[in-house]
């Protein structure tokens, strides 16, 4: 095992129920660095942070997280090992009872005896980072969804973890606030020495930030590197998903009966 | 034969269902010594469970007491017995009544508000996002409000029993006449404190408990889709009145049986 991975997936199987969603991924990550990993929607990539962050275990294969093997860890240890991983979900899951201060303030007020005005500090540090000091009182339903992610991304760094998960951390965004996240996520990653894992099928956007790309379809790992790597990737499959080709390997109609056949009906034959 | 079928997966489905209600119910158990600690979720949670559904219960408690005052007073008043009225209105409404109505009352107000409520948390992986923060979705989400329901019950049905025996003076007194020293001297007479009011008591306990669980449980084990909250709530409506129903009249047959 290399020291330098933070993250280490090894022959990771997961099925919900009888369908089988991972089959046998290997994936690295390694310390300091921001990893992608790509694959269209209801691939498994939601699945594969929650592996890592312990909210599933896999029936095989193992997921080891800053050297400690996660599925096997007891409930107590998993806690510790957790407040030191930042996690953004898809839709951002700010607390709605609570307004931004206070969402921010939550990790803390949890898992730290801060006095008051420690916490108003700390709160308005992280919140100042990605740049939402003046909303501070706002509740979220009043913010925009870039906002909420912002949000959800000085609540994930409240406790200063050592890595970040990103779960589709673009999608339904306006230009403008992706190219903020997209800013974000590596200024933060590279200013307080995190290791950050997104997962997204942006490719444009995630090939400009990440040092390193997985590409998964279909519960397997096929291909990963480099952006520029993946670019000459001879993988058929890999170069319709970074290009975006309606057809491919993958395609572009839903298995079906014959088209003709469908028309003319099961009398006409 | 498909019928015996169907019916076997739906007893099977309904058995595995309360399996998993009753070790849930366990794990909330476990935590409600947090939950009391933690005072100022639980008096947020007082207050949405159990103060928003007073209006509810007052209205219905206030019209429930003066139907019981005209309806007693039409029989009674043939045996030239109207005197008993505050007797009658007072008996219906402590033993069988209050509670029921109550738990009722507080399914639709407060229980689907409760389920739709930690369903809705489960959509926008507010759930999710508690537990990968290390915290405990039971401990700070659900314990406070399950003890919140617990606590708000008998309150609440001995609100609803003390608003309908006014509302049946109103009806009784106020508009047929009745006696109003009678109304009220009938009724310390003929309704016993351990008999009668501390059994009433039991059943709101034991309403209150079942409700409030159904509610936490359905909201927490809904599918995290929009229908999946959605028939959730309707079914913590349902089930919390059959549950309650049965359960009153297995209480009933215990407390008065004899
Ligand atoms: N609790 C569950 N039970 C059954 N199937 C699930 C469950 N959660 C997710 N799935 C299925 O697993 C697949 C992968 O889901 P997910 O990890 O969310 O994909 P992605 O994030 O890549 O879009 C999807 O096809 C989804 O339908
Ligand atoms: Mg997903």
């Amino acid at each position: 095992m290399d020291a330098d991975d933070l993250v280490i997936l090894e022959g990771v199987r997961f099925s919900h129920g009888p369908r089988r969603i991972l089959d046998g991924i290997d994936i690295r990550i390694r310390r300091g660095s921001v990893t992608t990993i790509m694959g269209p929607s209801g691939t498994g990539k939601t699945t594969l942070l929650r592996l890592i962050g312990g909210q599933l275990r896999p029936q095989s294969g193992r997921v080891v997280v800053d050297g400690e093997e996660v599925p096997r860890l007891p409930r107590r240890r998993l806690f510790e090992l957790r407040k030191r991983m930042g996690m953004m979900f898809q839709s951002g899951a700010l607390f709605n009872d609570l307004n931004v201060f206070e969402n921010v303030a939550f990790p803390l007020r949890e898992h730290t005896a801060l006095p008051e005005s420690m916490i108003r500090d700390l709160v308005l540090m992280k919140l100042h980072a990605v740049g939402l000091r003046g909303a501070r009182d706002l509740m979220p339903s009043e913010l925009s969804g870039g906002m909420a992610r912002r949000v959800a991304l000085a609540r994930a760094i409240a406790l200063d973890p050592m890595m970040i998960m990103y779960d589709e951390p673009f999608t339904g965004q306006d230009p403008i606030t992706v190219g903020v996240i997209m800013q974000l996520i590596r200024h933060l990653n590279d200013a307080l020495g995190l290791t950050s894992i997104i997962v997204s099928h942006d490719v444009a956007e995630v090939s400009a930030i990440s040092d390193r790309l997985y590409v998964i379809s279909q519960g397997k790992v096929l291909d990963h590197g480099t952006p520029q790597d993946l670019e000459r990737s001879p993988s058929a499959w890999v170069q319709q998903f970074l290009h975006g080709r309606p057809d491919g390997p993958i395609p572009f109609h839903y298995p079906a009966p014959d088209y003709a056949e469908d028309l003319l009906g099961p009398d006409a034959t | 034969m498909n019928l015996l079928v169907r019916l076997g997966a739906w007893s099977l489905g309904s058995m595995q269902r309360l399996g998993r209600g009753s070790l849930f119910l366990l794990a909330v158990l476990w935590r409600l010594p947090g939950a009391l600690v933690q005072f100022r979720l639980l008096l947020g949670q007082l207050y949405s469970v159990g103060v928003l559904t007073v209006q509810i219960i007052v209205v219905s408690a206030l019209s429930v007491g003066m139907v019981l005052g005209l309806q007693g007073y039409n029989t009674l008043v043939d045996f030239n017995a109207e005197a008993s009225l505050g007797q009658v209105v007072a008996l219906s409404l402590v033993r069988e009544l209050g509670p029921v109505l109550t738990a009722l009352l507080f399914a639709g107000r407060a229980g689907s508000a409760l389920t739709a409520e930690i369903g809705l948390m489960k959509v926008t992986e507010q759930i999710s996002a508690m537990e990968m923060m290390a915290v405990d979705p039971l401990r700070r989400v659900v314990a406070p409000r399950f003890l919140a329901g617990v606590l708000s019950m008998p309150l609440l049905a001995a609100l609803f029993s003390a608003v309908g025996v006014f509302g049946g003076y109103l009806a009784g007194v106020g508009l047929l006449g009745v006696d109003g020293g009678a109304y009220w001297s009938q009724m310390q007479a003929k309704v016993d404190f351990y008999g009668d009011v501390m059994n009433g008591v039991v059943k709101s306990v034991v309403f209150g408990w079942v409700a409030t669980w159904i509610a936490v449980f359905e909201g927490y084990d809904a599918p995290p889709t929009n229908e999946g909250v959605s028939r959730a709530t309707t079914r913590t409506v349902v089930h919390t009145a059959f549950a309650v129903l049965a359960l009153d009249f297995v209480l009933t047959a215990i407390m008065f049986g004899n």
